[in-house]
């Protein structure tokens, strides 16, 4: 066992785990932090996506110890975030992924928005080759991507909007 | 009663206020915020974890298993071998050849031989290091021919009688050999398709708790709760009344979770003999070895036609590679001809199929089961025919069209078909006329047609009760609450069914909750297999809807004195047609017919007619409305590297009418890059040891963002007279017409015929260097 102290969705948390235990393994099994998926458990899928520092990171590869003192996403945080920050309703990103019927079966898609939402930070205007490089790394079965496209297509113009307003 | 011909495809008040709408998802917030809870998310107190061992050998008999010091480990509370659940099972009753664990012999590397629950999945795992198995190896096969010319050892010796034979089908309809030589051309070729798995997200999962009263709750990543719990029955010999199966939220499917699989009856036994709760999730390895996945065939197909391009005769003979257990197989053997009899009309059909058993792991239903493989070889000898003809593909398809309310040639029923339709968008999007033989060298369009049954008209055990049932609920605060043991498994059919159940009583569709997939809570519905949900269980909304509705109106018409017909809902309101001043919520509607009535509710179902050939086996393909496609593909191929590329897809799917077209879109298109991928990427290989090539989602190549082509999707409404509204399927159909246009594109491009799955770079250049 080890402990360590993590910051995870904006709360700083204690906690001990086998030593072996991966970030994936903390969140979903100990903190009860489910929302965060393993595929595959050895890099290839990216369900396991999660921001360290806003960038996206899989949490299957990572040991806890190598992200103390980091701010750790979840899924479950971003619409938390996303309400300290004024807003309505999830974040923009999950809004678009339900209005576009992203989320077929769902299961990798907290990997995926996760990766868009570190996207539009970066780049709020991404182009097609930008969105499909940057989520090259969550594989998705469902979809075909298409409408995974649309979402964060939809998002940035969303995002753009809620922008303009806020400078009105 | 049966809900069947009872209503027809129009809206139930004028016009449709929910269908056709782009809805979100009912479960999409879950989803999208992470709060949707699939199997393993499930955490019990006290919970146990499961891990299996696995066999080394391809066929082995097993001489003994000593569990002793597995068991003495601290941390192991139990361990289980094949013994102690000595009957077999299959989802196919008459082909039950699986055990949970295996009994006196292995058939494949990765058949589980013991399991063990511990405190933590290391320690199950340091115990399965402990148990100690001798093993008898037997000669292996991995090849499917020499499986059946070698009926000794016979991979399963209750079927000594039949060697390593699993199923043969050999029907025949109309005078082929006659037409075949009296036609003007015959193509005669081999085709193979290799073995593709379904590779869904998430991993399978099963978690179990057994009360001291001897009542157990199994959560599975299942698409299929009823028919596991019938199975968990059996094999327990456990009172199914004692048995609650719970499908989660799942993470995908794809025909993957569609028998019941070892790890269910496990984690039950093994609830049951430690009293805790305990918990089984594959690793992806496990995933592949389980597999299910598309059975790998040999084809060999001669068609016959005239000179004007009219098929005359069809002739096939197909050797199927099933893998070491039944599974679906018996199915899958009819499927791969009963299936292929449209969009097209053949004259004369033959096919003869044959299942062999080998050492490989089982096949079984991947999305477009038992169709995918005949269609791709049909496609592309259809495509030889137009070309040896110097008939356009596409016209070559418009003029064998079967057309619709017609009968194929073993005698399925065809109602609604808008294949022309179909043809007509993708040759229309692709701009075919300017670009089809007129790209440069090295770029290529082809096309291909298909058709995928809605549903199997028969379940898979016979009985004479309805294959889906639904149950309503109605609460005071204005909502409806739907039962149904449908599973969704990601494609949408509690939205499905939400949408089906606000449009029928004119209320918005987020005051319809849907509750699925649990057998203590739910109606039976058969699952999700066969495509079968949207038509079987949107009827069966629609005729406990109705009844509810006329319970409402009736009440809400007494309560105003007027006649019923005057009543209407729409729009989460109830007014009176005559009267715009009276108009009232629906939750108030609610309360009055509650209180003129009794606490409010109906049930609904759905069977199918009496449908099929009047000939063994003519039942099985028999479905109550079928689906049709066509794709376009468009494709480059490198003559330098011998590397495909897939530019883009054009698929054009008549699903009759499209309940939400979002989510038929999202079918479509996520059937057609799944049918890209197998034809580029994917192969489901064993080795020379029967070990699996790359049992991994690097290995097995599945797409990226950055892999999957640009896909269009077009939908065509034939608006079928007994689907739900005029539906029929999106969620395998849209699959088929993939692999044979991209082969048929390559041909376009650089004048090769591939016929051979998957096309790599390497079969490329061989062809290519053949041609020179
Ligand atoms: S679970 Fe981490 S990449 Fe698949
Ligand atoms: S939505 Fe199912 S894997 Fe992406």
């Amino acid at each position: 066992m080890r402990a360590y102290r993590l910051e995870v969705n904006g709360d700083k948390i204690e906690i001990a785990a086998p030593e072996h235990w991966t970030l994936l393994e903390v969140l979903r099994y100990k903190l009860g932090l489910t929302g965060t998926k393993q595929g595959c458990d050895k890099g290839d899928c990216g369900a396991c996506t999660v921001l360290v520092d806003g960038e996206p990171e899989l949490a299957c590869l990572l040991l806890p110890g190598a992200v103390e003192g980091k701010k750790i996403l979840t899924i479950e945080g971003l619409a938390p975030a996303h309400r300290c920050r004024g807003g309505e309703g999830a974040d923009p990103i999950q809004e678009s992924f339900d209005e576009a019927g992203a989320l077929q079966c769902g299961f990798c898609q907290p990997g995926v928005m996760l990766s868009a939402r570190a996207l539009l930070n970066r780049e709020p205007h991404p182009s097609c080759e930008q969105i499909a490089d940057s989520l090259s790394g969550n594989l998705c079965r469902c979809t075909g991507y298409k409408q995974i496209y649309d979402a964060v297509e939809a998002a940035a113009d969303k995002e753009a909007e809620l922008k303009t307003q806020g400078a009105d | 009663m049966a809900a069947r011909d009872l209503h027809g495809p129009d809206a139930p008040w004028g016009d449709f206020g929910v269908v056709g709408q782009r809805n979100r998802k009912v479960d999409g917030m879950d989803k999208a915020t992470g709060c949707a809870i699939y199997a393993d998310d499930i955490q019990l107190p006290g919970m146990l974890y499961a891990k299996t061992l696995r066999s080394p050998h391809a066929h082995a008999l097993i001489r003994s298993i000593d569990t002793a010091k597995a068991e003495a480990l601290p941390g192991v509370y139990a361990v289980l071998v094949g013994d102690e659940l000595p009957i077999p099972y299959g989802v196919i009753p008459w082909t039950q050849d699986e055990h949970v664990l295996a009994v006196e012999k292995v058939r494949f590397i990765g058949d589980e031989v013991a399991a063990v629950a511990a405190v933590d999945e290391d320690t199950a795992n340091a115990a399965l290091e402990l148990i100690e198995v001798e093993y008898k190896p037997l000669r292996a096969f991995f090849d499917a021919e020499e499986a059946l010319s070698n009926p000794e050892p016979a991979i399963h010796t209750s079927k000594k009688d039949v060697g390593n034979l699993s199923k043969h089908v050999r029907l025949e309809f109309g005078e082929v050999d006659a037409a075949a030589q009296s036609a003007d051309i015959l193509i005669d070729e081999e085709y193979s398709f290799h073995s593709t798995t379904h590779a869904a997200i998430e991993p399978h999962c099963a978690v179990a708790q057994c009360s001291p009263d001897g009542k157990l709750t199994l959560w599975s990543s299942t698409q299929i709760t009823h028919y596991v719990h019938r199975a968990l029955s059996r094999v327990l010999e456990l009172e199914p009344e004692k048995i609650r199966v719970i499908q989660p939220y799942l993470g995908g499917a794809f025909g993957g979770k569609s028998d019941p699989f070892s790890l269910e009856f496990i984690v039950s036994a093994l609830a049951r003999k430690t009293g805790r709760p305990v918990k089984l999730l594959w690793t992806r390895e496990e995933v592949f070895y389980a597999h299910r996945g598309r059975h790998a065939m040999k084809m060999k197909y001669r068609t016959s036609a005239q000179a004007d391009g009219r098929i005359t005769s069809v002739d096939a003979n197909i050797l199927i590679d099933g893998g070491s257990y039944s599974s679906f197989g018996l199915v899958t053997t009819y499927y791969s001809g009963q299936l292929l009899t449209g969009p097209y009309d053949f004259p004369s059909y033959r096919f003869d199929s044959t299942r062999v058993f080998t050492n490989k792991p089982p096949c079984g239903p991947k999305r477009g089961h038992g169709s995918v493989q005949p269609r791709f070889a049909f496609e592309s000898q259809l495509d030889e025919v137009a070309t040896k003809l110097g008939i356009d593909p596409i016209e070559i398809r418009r003029k064998n069209f079967q057309g619709d309310f017609t009968k194929t040639v073993n005698a399925q029923r065809i109602t609604s078909n808008g294949f022309l339709a179909c043809l007509d968008s993708v040759e229309r999007g692709s701009d075919w006329k300017n670009k089809h033989g007129q790209l440069p060298l090295g770029r290529g369009l082809g096309v291909a047609g298909s058709m995928y049954i809605s549903g199997t008209n028969y379940p898979v055990y016979p009985n004479e009760m309805p294959q889906a049932g639904i149950q309503l609920q109605v609460d005071r605060s204005g909502i409806v609450t739907v039962f149904t043991g449908a599973n969704d498994i990601g494609q949408g059919s509690n939205t499905m069914i939400a949408t089906v159940v606000a449009e029928e009583l004119g209320l918005d569709i987020r005051n319809i909750r849907v509750i699925s997939a649990d057998t203590d809570l739910c109606p039976v519905d058969l699952g999700a297999y066969s495509s079968r949900i949207t038509f079987m269980v949107g009827n069966a909304c629609i005729d406990a809807a109705r009844k509810l509705r006329t319970q409402i109106v009736g009440a809400v018409a007494s309560e105003w004195d007027v006649d019923a017909r005057r009543v209407s809902m729409m729009g989460g309101k109830v007014f009176d047609l005559e009267d715009s001043q009276r108009v009232i919520p629906s939750r108030d509607a609610f309360q009055i017919a509650e209180a003129q009535l009794e606490t409010l509710g109906a049930t609904g179902s759905y069977n199918t007619p009496t449908l099929g050939g009047d000939y063994r086996g003519g039942t099985i393909g028999a479905s109550p409305a079928y689906s049709f496609t066509a794709h376009v593909a468009d494709v480059s191929v490198d003559t330098e590297t011998g590397r495909i590329t897939c530019n883009k897809v054009w698929i054009a799917h008549d699903c009759g009418r499209a309940l939400n077209p979002m989510l038929v879109e999202g079918q479509m298109e996520g059937s057609a890059y799944m049918g890209v991928a197998e034809a580029l990427m994917e192969d489901h290989h064993m080795n020379r040891f029967g070990l699996h090539a790359g049992p991994s989602l690097l290995d097995y190549r599945i797409p990226t963002s950055c892999d999957t082509p640009e896909l269009e999707s077009i939908i065509v409404e034939s608006i079928d007279p007994e689907g739900p509204y005029g539906a029929k399927e999106a969620g395998e159909g849209p699959l088929h017409p993939a692999i044979p246009a991209i082969a048929n594109a390559v041909y376009d491009a650089v004048g090769i015929r591939l016929r051979h799955l998957p096309f790599t770079p390497g079969k490329v250049l061989e062809a290519l260097d053949a041609k020179c």
